[in-house]
């Protein structure tokens, strides 16, 4: 048992990391006015093999390695599938969608690749500072793709905020860590749990874990952390946004799950009604705010603020009954937001010459095909039955039930319906027949090529499969949630108290 | 029980399915889509004859039950998990059947009137027709909720692409007046899985029966499914949505919209589930259905739009079906059901006339209409024998129903409240009767001699005699479906302390059709 490797538990960032450093070393030799479009193949093939490395994972004991510092359970297993899964779409998307004389699309790849890296980290980290340092490497990926359109005004205005904002939320992360290393004498997160319940200073863990959360949530985009949301995805390219309002909220979901019911599970009496409140916000905000958007981009921006509302009550569930929902929502979303966006970036188009829901009038005629996936991530996003959205929901408000919250599930479902108004607004605007025709036809060509189309295949089918058969992914978040809850020996070399997750 | 038994509800959800597949993947061209959907729809409505065929009448109960070993999708924890579980019984069996006759008379329908993105009309069509039959055949509350929710779908899409002057709004206005509902339902059947550990739906009813879920938040989940229920057909003043639904959608979905699905959910899962609960609403109902029955009637009167007269008297004959369950008296009930089955052949049919006459004169104006009955004999002589039977002239099916509902609220609930429902029924008869004056007597008007006379060809013919007939059959030979029906609405046997909730169990009138 003891005989792993440490090099193992870490083995898909190690990938991920390897892809990066080849792609800045091959864009380097090149010669420039190359084009440098199958650098994105580089990427997405290794971030293939990253996938497949954490599948691999599953083989290996449940444990911890370099000095306990990260780990690998079916948790980070299912959260480390699940962003590799997202990278890859966003790569298959930016493949299509980047114009061929764009500038840096060596960085460009390699920046989501290393983006990849720290996202990971953070779900496999048992050890605040290592989940801190992992959090900054992906941040700093996001901010500077977030302003990769440089030639536009939005986009430097998008990372700039996201800096900004970004950068002091990750400082009340650290000033949380602070705390309670001051309160527990540690910043692993075994110990810290297993000190937390004793400790002299009481007040200082309280202070600590707040600043924690506040960090955390801002990553998340809850309200009322969510302002810096709407500017950034309305100034980022689609691709990074399909990428930016998924993979880094499932990294910083993973690490909320990490505090609330890992490090501190005796505080869960007060976390309760301080995430029922943020829930509660953050889908009101987020749906009314929604409703009054013109543009699809910010629409989505607030959509998004929303459903992590949604997943938010799915906390107020006691235990892995709570994990579990937890994390089963994050890949619905995941699914169906990263496939929402990926039409929005081929209709919109890299230069986003449509960016408004009445430039979206006619989809359904103008392309079938684009025209009726759209509807059916919209009415993923609604929550009907059958589509990946529902079974979230449903898991997510079932656990907020089963612990008691049925106000908070009720206060969720109407939203939702609240919700269904704005979806449905887009999703019959694509259905109308075609208006402003010399407007459209400056987009005459919406070329859906190979990339994109399995980009956009990848998401639609995991969006029907979580909504048909989610037996499967079910029961891997459930796995996950037993091992969070059940966490290894705090000793590397004696592990053997837990069994290996069944898979 | 033979292969087919056990797989024919299976059968039933399937083959639209693939229908819908199949119309989206060929071209359009030829008509191909029409033929394939027309194809699709007569085998289901041929698969869901076999049901009655084959239904047990001695055995009761709920048959041809598919239900899966393993939770289709287990949920971890102590629960159950969602089943695929389904079934019929003499409730629901003659709503299969009425889904089933409905969805070729809906492909006729729009056969001429759909003349581009066949495609995505048909593709739409088709799915909901399976969404219909899975919520009249799921015994598992998720998967029954599922169908409930899908059923909106493909209904707010082709309002919206194919409303005639502001579709996009009226998509809106009823999708989001009956999904909103739903959000608090939901809650409360996970608020029911939390408490019994079970989706089953007789399971469930056996244990709300036997007490053991505490009676005050039971009350307010009972309500939660009330509401949702009532919107969806709707009760009085819930039906908000309705005028603009019937006049923006196309013809062969505007016939399924209202009514049954709701009034079914309401047999099974509100006075199923909840009878006490049920009990104690029941005198409000009562109200709201009488006041519906008036109101409808009254607004019928008015209206200058044909679409829009015929959402209202539907409001009024809707309502009237609600006054029969909420009764609780098992003639009501009965007869209640029977108005269902009614109002969906007559409404269909009445469906099919106007939308031939929109697609000649391009208008639902009634005022504009006059002396068509000149130019277009077989048009009248259809439209005057399904107006009659929608009055509810004696020999028609209407009339049987009506009849039972009224002399059940007569002698079980209260006499005033049948006197003002009578009220209702006779002015439906006048607001009907003045219609067809308007439409077909008088004078030709201006629009009427502009345009060449085009009465109804063969296969309209085909569509609409075949309803007559069958709004014949079901007036003269009511024994034919009462013997199933009045199994399906007798109280279940584990709520046998509430049997004293149910008030004349046989009344002579039953008798006469047994």
């Amino acid at each position: 048992m003891n005989s792993v490797p440490d090099i193992f538990r870490i083995l898909p960032e190690v990938v991920l990391t390897l892809t990066g450093a080849i792609i800045m070393l091959i864009d380097a030799s090149l010669p420039p006015g190359l084009p440098r479009r199958s650098l994105g193949w580089v990427a997405a093939i290794g971030t293939t093999i990253a996938i497949w490395a954490s599948v691999w994972q599953l083989s290996l004991p449940q444990g911890t390695g370099f000095y306990n510092t990260v780990e690998t359970s079916a948790f980070t297993i299912f959260f480390h599938v699940l962003i590799c899964g997202i990278v890859l779409v966003a790569l298959l998307l930016s493949l299509d969608t980047l114009p061929e004389d764009s500038h840096h699309q060596g960085e460009y790849y390699a920046l989501i690749v290393f983006g990849a890296v720290g996202m990971c980290l953070m779900t496999g980290a048992v050890e605040l500072l290592v989940v801190f340092i992992a959090l900054e490497i992906s941040s700093i990926s996001t901010y500077v793709l977030a302003g990769y359109r440089k030639n536009t005004a939005r986009s430097p205005e998008a990372a700039i905020k996201y800096f900004l904002l970004g950068s002091f939320a990750t400082a009340f992360l650290l000033y949380g860590i602070a705390l309670t290393f001051g309160a527990t004498g540690t910043t692993q997160i075994y110990e810290i749990a297993r000190f937390a319940p004793t400790a002299q200073n009481h007040s200082f863990i309280l202070a600590g874990a707040a600043l924690m959360l506040v960090g955390i949530l801002f990553k998340v985009s809850a309200a009322p952390f969510h302002v810096w949301t709407p500017d950034v995805y309305e100034g980022s390219p689609s691709p990074v946004v399909a990428l930016l309002s998924t993979a880094p909220k499932a990294a910083a979901f993973a690490v909320l799950l990490r505090v609330v019911y890992e490090i501190f599970p005796s505080l869960h009496t007060l976390w309760t009604p301080l995430l029922w409140v943020v829930a509660v916000l953050s889908m009101t905000v987020g749906n009314l705010a929604a409703l009054r958007q013109e543009s699809v981009k910010r629409m989505l921006a607030y959509s998004s603020i929303a459903h992590a509302g949604y997943l938010l009550a799915a906390f107020a569930g006691a235990g892995t009954s709570g994990i579990a929902a937890a994390s089963f929502y994050i890949a619905a979303y995941a699914s169906m937001n990263v496939g929402i966006f990926a039409v929005v970036s081929v209709v919109s188009g890299y230069e986003e010459k449509l960016p408004l829901v009445q430039d979206f009038r006619g989809l359904l005629y103008r392309s079938p095909l684009l025209g009726s996936l759209l509807i059916f991530f919209l009415v993923s996003l609604v929550g009907i039955p059958f589509t990946g959205g529902f079974f979230g929901k449903f898991y997510s408000f079932t656990a907020a039930v089963g612990g008691g919250a049925v106000w908070l599930a009720i206060i969720g479902l109407l939203n939702s319906g609240l919700a269904a108004a704005y979806y449905l607004r887009l999703a019959l605007v694509t259905a109308q027949r075609p208006l402003d025709e010399e407007r459209q036809s400056q987009i005459a060509n919406l070329h859906v090529g190979l990339a994109v189309a399995a980009a956009l295949m990848f998401a639609a089918v995991a969006t029907l499969v979580l909504g048909i058969a989610p037996g499967d992914v079910l029961h891997a978040a459930d796995n996950g949630a037993h091992t969070l809850q059940a966490p290894p020996q705090p000793d590397s070399s004696a592990p053997t108290a837990d069994p290996p997750p069944a898979q | 029980m033979s292969t087919i038994d056990n797989s024919i509800l299976t059968l039933l959800l399937l083959v639209p399915l693939a229908g819908a597949l199949l119309v989206a993947l060929v071209p359009d061209r030829a008509k191909l889509p029409n033929w394939i959907a027309l194809i699709t729809s007569l085998v289901t409505f041929g698969l869901a004859l076999h049901l009655p065929a084959h239904y047990d009448l001695g055995q009761g109960g709920f048959q041809f039950v598919v239900k899966t070993l393993q939770p289709w999708i287990s949920l971890g924890g102590t629960g159950d998990g969602i089943y695929y579980h389904l079934g019929v019984d003499g409730l629901s069996l003659w709503l299969v059947v009425l889904t089933g006759l409905l969805a070729p008379i809906g492909v006729i329908a729009s056969w001429n009137a759909i003349k581009e993105r066949r495609k995505v009309y048909f593709a739409l069509f088709l799915v909901q027709q399976t969404a219909m039959f899975g919520v009249f055949v799921s015994l598992d509350l998720m998967l029954y909720y599922g169908f409930w929710e899908l059923s909106l779908v493909p209904m707010a899409i082709l309002i919206a692409m194919y409303g005639r002057k502001d579709g996009p709004k009226a998509a809106m206005k009823f999708f989001l007046f009956t999904f909103i509902p739903s959000a608090p339902l939901l809650v409360a059947i996970l608020w029911l899985y939390a408490k019994t550990n079970t989706f089953d739906f007789s399971t469930m009813q056996v244990l709300i029966a036997n007490g053991s879920i505490p009676a005050g938040p039971l009350c307010w989940a009972a309500f939660a499914f009330l509401f949702a229920f009532a919107v969806k057909v709707p009760v009085f003043p819930l039906h908000g949505w309705l005028a603009d639904s019937y006049s923006e959608a196309p013809v062969a979905l505007a016939m399924v919209i209202a009514g049954k699905l709701g009034l079914y959910s309401m047999l099974r899962f509100h006075i199923g589930l909840f009878p006490a609960q049920a009990k104690e609403l029941a005198p409000y109902l009562i109200a709201l259905a009488v006041i519906g029955i008036l109101y409808g009637a009254c607004l019928a009167l008015v209206q200058k739009d044909f679409w829009r007269l015929l959402a209202f008297a539907s409001l009024g004959h809707l309502s009237l079906i609600v006054l029969g369950i909420y009764g609780f008296t098992l003639t009501g009930s009965a007869g209640a059901v029977y108005q269902i089955l009614n109002h969906g052949v007559i409404d269909g049919a009445m469906f099919v006339l106007l939308g031939y006459l929109y697609d000649r004169y391009s208008t639902s104006e009634i005022g504009l209409y006059g002396g068509l009955a000149a130019r277009l004999p077989r048009t009248a002589t259809l439209f005057v024998i399904t107006s009659l039977a929608m009055i509810g002239l004696p020999m028609l099916n209407n009339f049987v129903g009506e009849f039972l509902v009224l002399s059940s609220t007569f002698a079980g609930v209260s006499r005033s409240w049948t006197v003002a429902a009578a009220l209702g029924v006779i002015l439906g008869a006048a607001y009907m009767l003045w219609l067809i004056q308007r439409i077909f007597y008088g004078t030709e008007s201006a629009l009427v001699t502009s345009k060449p006379a085009n009465d109804l060809h063969f296969s309209e013919l085909i569509v609409l005699w075949p309803l007559a007939v069958l709004m014949l059959v079901m007036g003269v030979a009511p024994s034919l479906w009462f013997p199933t029906i009045e199994q399906g609405v007798r109280p279940h046997p584990h709520h046998v302390q509430f049997s004293d909730l149910v008030k004349t169990p046989s009344t002579p009138e039953m008798e006469g059709l047994r």
